[in-house]
């Protein structure tokens, strides 16, 4: 066959930044009316692919042919011109300006003399658009009041307003929720029948499986494999992505579980979650898990003080204490690890001890004179322990990976004494050597005799790490569970019980029954 | 990616001494500038080289330098306070007008600090409890608050008929070395130490970088702020007392501008605006500068407008100056 | 539930501007009842007459702070452009009024170019930049000048027509701002590049994402700003007939409160023309219509900083409230 067989074609392609080479001699390839899956762990190169086929960056080496015709994109306008757009994962809209402006920014539509803006024709065909894709929101709503899943269908609708033959989805189910998601898939199924070839990429492996007619994964910048999705199972895909088999990830001790530290009774934040209540015994690891959105983290931000609770008590071994800030929260001894750990966990520019010690700064200061060499030893016992990498605590901290930025915020809760630990998401972003490493370390929190909540939307990982389970939905508890005792799907059923949609439900017990060789593979 | 090939060598706590690092600081520049202006001054004049000039001439411009310091602390905090320049216009009203009304000098005294302390602590409250509030849109409003006030109290007059003991402040002399002078030492040592040497100070430069993360890190961050604009109240209330001394009365439109000049001061000094960035020697020897250069400008016959417009300048060029070594800086690799 | 919580958002904000209408209508009342010369066509027009300006340069300044940015600088431009045009009609008496403000117009933009290049180009803080503008230009002002004043005597009455004479039986400054409103309703509505300037504010890392020209934007609002303020300048001078070193100290505070009364959020991407009418006229009122009921105007300061202080902290509370509201209907 013909080259032009594909729509998009690329050829080792490489890529360098100063100090990483991001790509090397990456290729893939994009059917006409085909969703084509594209997997890796973070860090595998996938941003820096599409910043390619969006023209954000050129590449070093290495040739992009559109329908077989060579290309070379200069500005993200090249891109577009030849019918590429791009769905980012945060959502990249104009908050203050309507629906139709949103879709039409940056080539609106023009007419007269004076070439003034077209309103009228903008919103009728702003509104067909919408119609086209089933949307049930007018062209004139202000995009800010929007939630996330329109403003993404608003996305979509921009990028069929440019004509687009190839879209990229990057990561867009990772803030939707399950009902959301399903309202995606069917628009993106939508997308592949008008012929539109769509680039997705997404960690749900559940996505894949619904969507793409191929996967290909990246891993560490190099191209690893390319297979029709039917072809492939879960267990070769992961490790394809991980590099290695992910059974002896989960070093799951045996550990003397001690008497209750923190009991949650009835703890309530109006908008957000009711009635939330649970038990955490001394060395005990308990999941705190449900889809996004379901209030995990919200409710650990109440237990720690961020967003203080408006109703319940949080008892703290037989004490009920009062948290209104997370200074509270770490006097009465508990600490967490925030969900973004860049935003949340450190101070970027700052060095690894500076960091380490910004929670303890009282225990290395007399009214409030610091004693540095004090703090110095203090930082550097803790890296030590968690045997973080760099060459000195004076390192600074944007300069090292993932997963020794999450180590370096472990070090931080370590400087604090603290019965309770909150781990929200403690593995996101996080590469599988560091993951493995940090899971070893949960571990020897828990024989430690630390409490623990690891709130974790990755099956493997709660039920490879902890003792029990409480699944939250849509802001309630729907299911205590006991780790030994249950399986993915009845997780999984708690999580996502859809009472009103019959079809939705259906299709959740379809990915619900592909599962299970997922939880043996993490065995 | 590398490092977990890499061998296990211990994480080190000792601090590596960069000769390249030590001379890559923006305080050499400052230094250089320094000894150019004075340079020129005493090409100007030959009598300006003497060490009467380093001690007394500096009591002429050092009324403002008692809000540099607060000033950038306020920067480093990631944020501006414009209403410094109205806090010493109303305290410095509030004490005349007190003072006239039969207050014991000393108690007006104790007003003036506790007014433009009250002021900052408005400043630092606001700023803390409205978050969806930018700071500029509330020092911008308190400035023209402050200085409203003061025009209420005093209109257009000029209050003064201080007792004669209080000169001493602005113009008095210890040893042979002006009030002024010491006093600028001693919070210029207190605030150098409070920076680098505290944990107050820590913080300051953390939520300068990252407030967010120094909330989840257990930091009291409304308090940190409150405590900061409260102190620049407090010190702007400072210099009020001291540039009352000085000039014997005041007026309601006393220190307009002081804001520009001290903002100008500290960005020279090396303090980045988008904050957590910044050493106390910078802002000292942008003082110095600034205030020669304006005497020196004195000496050469040329009036204040000029010197305006050499502060104006003084302020864009450093910025942009600023700009450029962190670009420099960026392109090299990092470990 | 979260589209409840912000299209209460959006009933928020024309609550707002209803809110700030009905203040207007109390305040204009109560004066009225203290002085019965208040509504007077007379009063009124002057009223407008003195609003004119603010009015031209509330405009501008909305661009701005659409941008996220903020202009310090425009006394100092206002007191240039009207003293440099002062000093120039003063040596050629013949000169026309249009070309008057031609010159002061084009110095305004000069000044405004050089914010812009600062801004846009490096990446300079607005309030930074503009801070050491505003002591540039104010600096610049006495320098040209040597200090001395341009007084009534030395202006051609053609000049000073520029704000005395009328047109369509309107005072010219009143023609020329709502001049200036129809241009701005047009350009801010209807042209791509009037909305691609709410573009920029309401989301800058979008914007420059989907190839809109983010720094040539910036650019244009503070090159328009300056402009607008070169205009303010000489009809400030023609008004007053006097150019003075000190011209204007002050008024950007003015300028900005206006604006943020009017509705326009300093943090950018909101801010309507329709705001900004408003909230000018509140600001006029508060500025002319006190002495008509024996308010000192050493008062005028306070009061003004004191109605922006309470006017943002009132819509950040009914947002707020808003918000708990919506929350609390939200179902858990």
């Amino acid at each position: 066959m013909s080259e032009s067989q594909y729509i998009l074609e690329m050829r080792d392609i490489t890529k360098t930044f100063p100090g990483v080479r991001a790509l090397d001699g990456v290729r893939f390839d994009l059917k006409p009316g085909e969703i084509h899956g594209l997997m890796g762990e973070n860090g595998a190169g996938k941003s820096t692919f599409i910043k390619i086929i969006t023209g954000v960056h050129s590449p070093d080496a290495g040739e992009l042919l559109i329908n077989g015709q060579p290309m070379e994109f200069k500005r993200p306008l090249d891109a577009q011109k030849v019918g590429v757009a791009a769905i980012y994962q945060h959502v990249t809209c104009y908050p203050d300006l309507n629906v139709a402006e949103n879709i039409f920014m940056g080539h609106e539509k023009v007419t007269g003399p004076t070439r003034r803006i077209d309103w009228k024709s903008m919103h009728a065909e702003a509104q067909a658009l919408l119609n086209q894709l089933d949307a049930n929101f007018s062209s004139t709503e202000r995009m800010g009041a929007l939630s996330v899943a329109r403003q993404q269908i608003v996305e979509i609708a921009k990028a069929l307003s440019f004509n687009a033959r190839i879209v990229i989805m990057d990561e867009p189910t990772a803030a939707l929720t399950q009902h959301e998601s399903e309202e995606l898939y069917r628009i993106t199924d939508g997308l592949r029948e008008k012929g539109v070839a769509v680039i997705f990429i997404s960690h749900r492996l559940e996505d894949i499986r619904r969507l793409a007619d191929r996967v290909t994964v990246f891993r560490d910048g190099k191209y690893i494999g390319c297979w029709p999705v039917e072809e492939i199972t879960q267990d070769k895909l992961i490790v394809a992505m991980v590099g290695r088999e992910i059974s002896q990830m989960f070093p799951k001790r045996v550990i003397n579980i001690g008497d209750e530290v923190l009991r949650v009774e009835n703890l309530s934040r109006v908008g957000f979650f009711r009635d939330v209540s649970f038990d955490l015994r001394k060395g005990e690891i308990l999941a705190l898990t449900g889809l996004v959105g379901a209030g995990r983290t919200e409710v650990c931000e109440a237990i720690y003080g961020v967003e203080p609770s408006d109703g319940g008590r949080i008892v703290l071994e037989g004490k009920e204490v009062r948290v209104g800030n997370p200074l509270d929260a770490l006097r009465v001894g508990i600490g967490c690890l925030p969900e973004d750990r860049q935003k949340q966990g450190l101070v970027l520019p700052w060095e690894i001890g500076k960091n380490i010690t910004l929670p303890s700064l009282r225990t290395f200061s007399r009214f409030t004179w610091l004693n540095e060499q004090q703090e110095h030893e203090a930082a550097g016992r803790l890296a030590q322990k968690l045997s973080v990498k760099a060459r000195s605590i004076f390192t600074k901290v944007f300069a090292l990976s993932g997963g020794n930025q999450q180590k370096v915020v472990v070090a931080k809760i370590l400087s604090r004494s603290l019965k309770v630990i909150i781990l929200d998401e403690p593995t996101k972003g996080v590469d599988v050597g560091a993951k493995a490493a940090i899971y070893e370390i949960i571990g020897d929190l828990a024989e430690q005799g630390y409490g623990i909540i690891l709130v974790s939307s990755e099956m493997p990982e709660v039920l490879g790490m902890s003792d029990r389970i409480v699944v939250m939905k849509e802001g309630r508890v729907t299911a205590r569970l006991v780790t030994s005792e249950t399986t993915q799907e009845e997780i999984l059923n708690a999580a996502m019980v859809v009472e009103t949609e019959q079809a939705a439900a259906q299709a959740e017990l379809q990915v619900v029954g592909d599962a299970p060789s997922e939880t043996e593979g993490a065995r | 990616m590398e490092d977990t090939k890499a061998p296990e060598i211990a994480i080190s706590a000792q601090r590596q001494w960069s000769w390249k690092e030590f001379f890559f600081q923006w305080e050499w520049l400052l230094v250089v500038v320094l000894l150019m202006v004075i340079g020129v001054n005493t090409w100007l004049s030959p009598f300006f080289l003497s060490l009467d000039t380093f001690i007394r001439t500096p009591a002429t411009f050092l009324d403002k330098s008692f809000i540099v310091f607060p000033m950038m602390m306020v920067i480093i905090l990631g944020k501006i306070d414009v209403s410094v320049g109205s806090t010493v216009a109303l305290s410095a009203v509030v004490m005349a007008t007190s003072y006239n009304a039969g207050v014991p000098m000393p108690v007006a005294m104790l007003i003036c600090l506790l007014v433009g302390t009250t002021c900052g602590a408005i400043n630092g409250v606001l700023i803390a409890k409205f978050k969806e509030l930018s700071f500029v849109i509330v020092t911008i409003s308190t400035m023209m608050i402050y200085r409203g006030i003061a025009f209420i109290i005093l209109e257009n007059r000029a209050s003064g008929g201080f007792p004669g003991w209080y000169a001493f402040l602005g113009w008095g002399e210890v040893a042979g070395i002006p009030v002024m002078m010491l006093a600028f030492i001693a919070v210029a040592v207190i605030y150098g130490l409070l920076l680098h040497r505290t944990s107050f100070g820590r913080v300051v430069f953390g939520m300068g970088n990252n407030a967010t993360a120094c909330r989840y890190s257990g930091v009291d961050t409304d308090r940190v702020t409150m405590t900061v604009f409260t102190l620049a109240g407090l010190m702007a209330a400072i210099t009020a007392l001291f540039l009352t001394s000085r000039m014997g009365s005041t007026r309601p439109n006393v220190a307009m501008g002081y804001e520009l000049e001290v903002i100008a001061m500290v960005v020279l000094g090396g303090v980045s605006t988008n904050g957590g960035m910044g050493r106390i020697a910078g802002p000292i020897l942008a003082i110095f500068i600034v205030g020669f250069l304006s005497f020196g400008m004195g000496l050469a016959n040329l009036q204040a407008p000029v010197v305006l417009v050499v502060i104006g300048l003084l302020l864009i060029v450093s910025v942009l100056a600023l700009r450029v070594r962190f670009t420099v800086k960026k392109k090299k690799p990092v470990v | 539930m979260n589209t409840g919580l912000k299209k209460r958002f959006g009933n928020a904000e024309r609550l707002r501007e209803l809110g700030l209408l009905l203040f207007i209508l109390v305040l204009g009342a109560a004066i009225q009842l203290r002085n019965p010369a208040f509504l007077r066509v007379s009063n009124l027009m002057s009223l407008f007459t003195n609003t004119s300006i603010l009015a031209i340069l509330a405009v501008g300044m909305m661009m701005v702070l659409l941008t996220r940015g903020i202009d310090l600088s425009i006394g100092a431009t206002i007191a240039f452009s009207g003293m440099v045009t002062a000093m120039t009609v003063a040596r050629f008496p013949q000169m026309h009024p249009a070309l008057a403000i031609a010159q002061g117009t084009a110095i305004g933009t000069v000044v405004g170019m050089v914010i812009g290049v600062l801004v846009a180009k490096f990446d300079v803080l607005p309030i930074i930049a503009t801070l050491g503008m505003m002591n540039i230009v104010r600096g610049m002002t006495f320098v040209v000048s040597g200090g001395r004043w341009v007084s009534s005597y030395q202006m051609p009455n053609s000049f000073k027509a520029i704000a005395t004479g009328r047109t369509f039986g309107l005072n010219n400054l009143i023609v020329i701002a709502i001049a200036v409103y129809i241009v701005a309703f047009y350009f801010m509505n209807h042209t791509r590049t009037g909305r691609r300037i709410y573009a920029v504010g309401s989301n800058p890392s979008a914007a420059e994402v989907s190839g809109i020209p983010r720094r040539r934007l910036i650019f244009l609002v503070y090159t328009i700003m300056g402009g607008l303020a070169g205009l303010a300048g000489v009809l400030w001078v023609a008004r007053f007939a006097s150019a003075q070193g000190d011209t204007a100290m002050g008024y950007e505070l003015q300028v900005i409160a206006a604006c943020i009364l009017g509705g326009v959020s300093i943090l950018g991407g909101v801010g309507k023309i329709s705001g900004l009418i408003l909230g000018t006229v509140l600001f006029g009122i508060l500025a002319n219509a006190l002495p008509l009921v024996d308010v000192s105007p050493f008062w005028q300061l306070g009061i003004q900083g004191a109605t922006v202080l309470v006017a943002v902290m009132a819509n950040a509370m009914v947002l707020r409230n808003t918000e708990r509201s919506a929350l609390r209907r939200r179902a858990v």
